[in-house]
């Protein structure tokens, strides 16, 4: 079993290409976008490979220790070149191939009109401890 | 085995080792001792008395332990001398505990954690699950807590407003895991009001009564909010409201008024309206004016502008709202709301997007997404 982390981008992701913004949505495909989500999630505990999920709010800010005494330099609010994770969901899986499955499927959340959203999903591999030797 | 039995005995058997001399974090290591030593031995041996019987077994405990360090000895003789002063009544034992679990001395966060743990009776387990950390990281919160007590002596009551503070944080924290903070809170609450007369603890618990009764009707079952005029007022808990309006009549009678009256005098003003339109929002808008005069917060002056523009309609809202600092938390999503029902439906969608943007949680976001989605949803993309 490997973990990954699926990771949402508020920006910095290239474009969706079913790029409506939510609030632009129904309150009927929000509710169906925010059901699959939940879906997805609860499946995924069902076949043992989920780990964790976290939302994160928009606003971040970069913190740099600056010499002793000083205080830490900071440059949020995000400038608009920079990438925003919206949130992230940890799974464990057997494979990259079944991590990379899952992240086409959790891509295809719907939007409006209710066609998929294909948003770009981030799929980042955990580190590993080193393996054990056995031989 | 009885748990809510033993959780029930648990602060006063405390209270009683800590009157006693004994040293908090040594007090609650024992009573943990004598809790498993009942767990196993009661099934087989049930005792007569078993507060009797967990006070015999921790006290020997803390003793035992206590021998075990020579230079706690000369404070054990001294400790067991005192033992002897006389009866006390269990429920002062308690009270004692509450002030030293929500002690100034304490972060919220570690107060917290040290009521629900020795007041409560919650294991570090229970705890952590409901604060969603590590176990071990709640096992050294409530380890440090105990250390930053444990010189604190048990001679004079301490700030009943320190102690609502700490219940309110609780109440607050509401469901997660297998602990119901808020029915924990609302036990606590109760436990505390019959054990000292004091208004705002009788205001605090009609606040938290009043809540609760709502509480089953403020979101859907996959986790939607429901706003409070579309609430299904036929499933809030009349016992609940009946009780907390009772509880507060009675604190208000003795026109000792402080904020948790007040906050609760507001819920009782909600809980009695038939139907949302039959809202009596001007003696609400009163009631905030007093609240105001009390705190002077400027979550209390946002949430009195709703309330001016549901008595005075929205305009007189957002000339209340206008007074206010923008970057309040709900501050955006209130004037959404204000400049819907004004008739401008445009910068309602684009200040419910924006409020959106700054929601504190995802089901608060997801709901003003929707409002949003609501409005625009009315235009062609």
């Amino acid at each position: 079993m490997a973990k990954y982390l699926l990771l949402k981008h508020y920006r910095g992701a290239p474009a969706p290409a079913n790029n409506v913004p939510m609030h632009r949505w129904t309150p009927e495909e929000v509710t169906a976008h925010i059901r699959y989500m939940q879906d997805f999630a609860a499946r995924l505990e069902g076949t043992g490979e989920f780990v964790d999920a976290q939302a994160l709010a928009p606003e971040g800010t970069f913190v740099r220790y600056d010499g002793e005494g000083r205080p830490p330099v900071t440059d949020g609010p995000f400038a608009e070149t920079k990438d925003l994770i919206a949130g992230w969901m940890m799974i464990d899986v057997d494979s990259h191939e079944r991590a990379v499955e899952l992240a086409g499927e959790l891509s295809a959340a719907p939007g409006a009109d209710g066609k998929p959203i294909h948003e770009w999903i981030e799929l980042r591999p955990f580190m590993a401890a080193p393996p054990t030797i056995t031989e | 085995m009885n748990e809510a039995l033993l959780r029930s005995l648990t602060p006063s058997v405390l209270g009683i080792l800590v009157r006693r001399g004994a040293d908090f974090a040594a007090a609650e290591d024992a009573v943990q001792d004598a809790l498993v030593e009942a767990v196993r031995v009661w099934p087989a041996d049930p005792p007569r008395d078993a507060k009797g019987w967990l006070v015999t077994v921790a006290w020997r405990r803390f003793l035992d332990a206590t021998r075990a360090d020579a230079a706690r000895r000369r404070r054990e003789d001294r400790v067991d001398a005192e033992a002897e002063a006389g009866p006390t009544p269990a429920t002062d034992d308690t009270l004692q505990l509450y002030f030293l679990c929500a002690h100034p001395s304490l972060t919220p966060a570690s107060a917290v954690a040290l009521t629900l743990r020795a007041v409560g009776g919650l294991t570090t387990r229970q705890i952590a699950d409901a604060y969603l950390v590590p176990e071990a990281t709640m096992g050294q919160r409530i380890s440090r807590a105990k250390r930053t007590v444990s010189g604190v002596r048990f001679d004079r009551p301490g700030d009943v407003a320190t102690v609502l503070r700490v219940l309110y944080l609780v109440f607050n924290e509401g469901y997660s895991g297998d602990v119901d903070l808020s029915a924990e809170a609302i036990r606590l609450t109760r436990q505390l009001a019959a054990a000292i007369d004091h208004p705002e603890v009788a205001g605090l618990l009609a606040l938290m009564l009043l809540h609760h009764a709502r509480r089953a009707t403020r979101t859907t079952p996959d986790g939607s909010l429901v706003p409070l005029a579309e609430q299904d007022r036929g499933r809030w808990d009349t016992a609940s409201i009946a009780e907390g309006v009772g509880i507060l009549q009675a604190a208000l009678a003795r026109d000792r008024l402080g904020e948790f009256q007040a906050q609760a005098a507001i819920a009782a003003l909600h809980a009695d309206a038939p139907t949302a339109g039959e809202t009596d929002w001007v003696q609400i808008v009163e009631w905030y004016d007093e609240l105001t005069r009390l705190t002077d917060s400027p979550v209390v002056r946002l949430n009195r502008a709703v309330a001016v523009g549901e008595a005075d309609g929205p305009r007189a809202g957002l000339a209340a709202l206008a007074a206010l600092d923008d970057s309040l938390p709900r501050h955006t999503a209130v004037a959404a709301y204000l400049h819907e029902r004004d008739g401008d439906l445009t910068t309602a969608a684009r200040l419910y997007a924006e409020a959106a943007g700054r929601a504190p949680n995802l089901a608060e976001r997801a709901h003003l997404t929707r409002q949003a989605a609501r409005l625009n949803a009315r235009r062609p993309h």
